[in-house]
């Protein structure tokens, strides 16, 4: 399946970490919140401009296990992380402790369950990234802006509204929103936490084609409760159970014929 | 008797069970009525007593030995300055000691402990604080009894006021707003100065405003630290005429308030004096319900923009 993968070897790294393709890799992650042990000893890639879903039931840890890309649990006292997340292809481990959460949430950014635009313009929630980052050259964020919205398919809709509060546009086109402003720092994956759960099925369409759209320019990492979802948008699957990793592989070979039994009672609808 | 087997047993029940919301309807309104009515009864007693005294030269009149000349002059000069002090040290204050509690500082037995202590400050006597002011400002930094001493004064006095409202205000930011701050790679501070203030300004606002009312008000802790209850001159003026065009006199100059004002007539003897200070008393309560008014404007007025 990694033959499948056109990106190029990067030049920087070495060893077996860093198989062509790979822009992630957990290596035996475990977490705790608290004495309370939320992942167990999870490892697997996450490739290069790919759709990887995570699926499973309530409490499974998915999005537990997303959040932890971007050191997101680092915002609350008494989590824990154990073992490795490594990016490449700078092969850095972004759990190491050397490593600021700040720098790993300025090169991994992330979408949330629920439509979370700041009480701001249009404008200047998806400006706000680049802002973070110390731009203040007008014209460079005008530019990165109207990139932003035109790649999460919003442009239109907007161009003329700029200065509107993000309030005012549906809820789907506040997602759309938030994933533009996710995208306009050139993020190197991108999160997605359950986005469309709170979207009604016409904006959970046009989420679903932007997030296979998307998939040109960016890795993706996508938590899901829905699995036709998954079916539809990812290239491959994780399914998690109580915290575990039960399953990883290529979306079609884990719908068709999934190798594990759990798995397959999950997937066709006998549990879960 | 058992569960109501038929329709009519049921009704009688029902019926039975309603007569509840109707006794405590009652019981809630007449102690609702309590409150209501004895606000009227003194504000229109107010009213009767101090209207004929409420005329331009009210305000603009010093006290006086003769009732019919004298005013409040003195005394809303004099609160005006004492609540600008008060503003200015609360303000900052106590709205930084709300961010750092909410954002900054680590979840501990500590911090528990200070919080506890926040909490039980906003129910200490008022008096009480004048009676600190009057060893800590007035002997210990000599600030004398001025404008400045009060306002400290009142500033310790409505800080948990400030406090409280400004950790209110930052919990009511729902947390997607801020982990969404974060996401994006923005440190603490640009969370807070970009976010958290700006959506907690209306909360923060609200309190701070109703802390002043509060503080406008108080007596004790005011003539605790020497507040003078007759007063004919005003403090010297903020802008001068020579260079460098502002003057900080005012703040050491020696002063009276509202309330001060009021008691010190309330204690006369002559009648004359006690329609001066119903006037007074008046021009206070004036003051205090349009501040709620303002902190109620700007709260509907900044909220619009933020929904959640």
């Amino acid at each position: 399946m990694v033959s499948t993968i056109s990106s190029p070897r990067p030049a920087a790294a070495s060893g077996p970490s860093a198989d062509p393709g790979k822009k992630s890799e957990a290596r035996e992650l475990s977490f705790y919140y608290g004495s309370f042990n939320a992942l167990k000893n999870i490892s697997m890639p996450i490739f290069e401009k790919k759709v990887t879903a995570l699926i499973g039931p309530s409490g499974c840890g998915k999005s537990t296990f997303l959040r932890c890309f971007n050191r997101m649990h680092d915002l609350y006292p008494g989590n824990r992380y154990q073992g490795q997340i490594m990016l490449y292809p700078d092969n850095t481990n972004i759990l190491g402790r050397e490593v600021d959460p700040i720098e790993v949430r300025m090169r991994i950014s992330m979408v949330f369950q629920k439509p979370n635009p700041f009480p701001k313009s249009i404008y200047e929630n998806v400006a706000y990234g680049l802002r973070v980052r110390g731009e203040r050259k007008r014209a460079m964020l005008d530019d990165k802006v109207e990139e932003a919205l035109r790649g999460a398919a919003l442009w239109d809709e907007v161009k003329d509204r700029m200065r509107d509060l993000a309030y005012n546009l549906s809820g789907g086109q506040q997602q759309r929103l938030c994933i533009a402003r996710a995208l306009a720092t050139d993020p190197e994956i991108l999160l997605f936490d359950e986005p469309t759960s709170a979207l009604d099925p016409i904006a959970t369409a046009s989420i679903e084609q932007l997030i296979t759209d998307l998939k040109e320019k960016v890795t993706i990492l996508i938590v899901t409760h829905n699995m036709q979802q998954a079916a539809r948008v990812s290239d491959y699957t994780a399914y998690m159970y109580l915290g575990e990793l039960i399953e990883f592989g290529a979306t079609d070979s884990i719908f068709i014929k999934p190798r594990n039994k759990q798995t397959e009672d999950y997937i066709t609808g006998r549990f879960g | 008797m058992g569960a109501p087997t038929n329709i009519g047993e049921i009704r009688a029940l029902i019926a039975a069970h309603k007569r509840w919301d109707v006794i405590f309807s009652v019981i809630g309104m007449a102690a609702l009525m309590v409150g209501v009515l004895t606000f009227a009864a003194l504000f229109i007693e107010m009213i009767v007593n101090g209207a004929e005294r409420l005329s331009w030269d009210f305000f603009t009149n010093f006290p006086s030995r003769k009732p019919e000349q004298a005013g409040i002059l003195s005394a809303w000069v004099g609160s005006t300055l004492v609540m600008i002090v008060t503003a200015l040290v609360a303000v900052p204050l106590g709205v930084g000691a709300g961010v750092y509690l909410e954002e900054y500082a680590p979840r501990n037995w500590i911090t528990d402990l200070i919080e506890i202590n926040v909490t039980n400050l906003a129910g200490i006597p008022s008096i009480v604080y004048g009676l600190l002011a009057l060893g800590l400002f007035i002997y210990g930094f000599g600030l004398g009894q001025s404008i400045l001493t009060a306002g400290l004064t009142l500033a310790l006095l409505i800080l948990p006021v400030v406090i409280v409202a400004t950790r209110e205000a930052i919990r009511s930011i729902p947390g997607v707003i801020r982990e969404g701050a974060y996401a994006l790679g923005a440190t603490k501070w640009q969370t807070t100065s970009d976010h958290i203030l700006p959506y907690s300004l209306p909360g923060i606002m609200t309190g701070v405003i109703i802390g002043m009312a509060r503080a406008i008000g108080e007596t004790a802790p005011v003539i605790t630290i020497g507040a003078l209850t007759f007063i004919a001159f005003l403090p010297p003026a903020p802008v001068t005429e020579a260079f460098p065009f502002l003057s900080f006199e005012w703040i050491m100059s020696p002063f009276t308030v509202m309330p001060i004002q009021m008691f010190n007539w309330t204690s006369r003897p002559e009648a004359a004096f006690h329609h001066n200070a119903a006037a007074a008393g008046l021009v206070l309560v004036v003051m205090t319900l349009s501040m709620n008014a303002l902190a109620i404007y700007l709260r509907y007025r900044l909220r619009k923009n933020i929904k959640w």
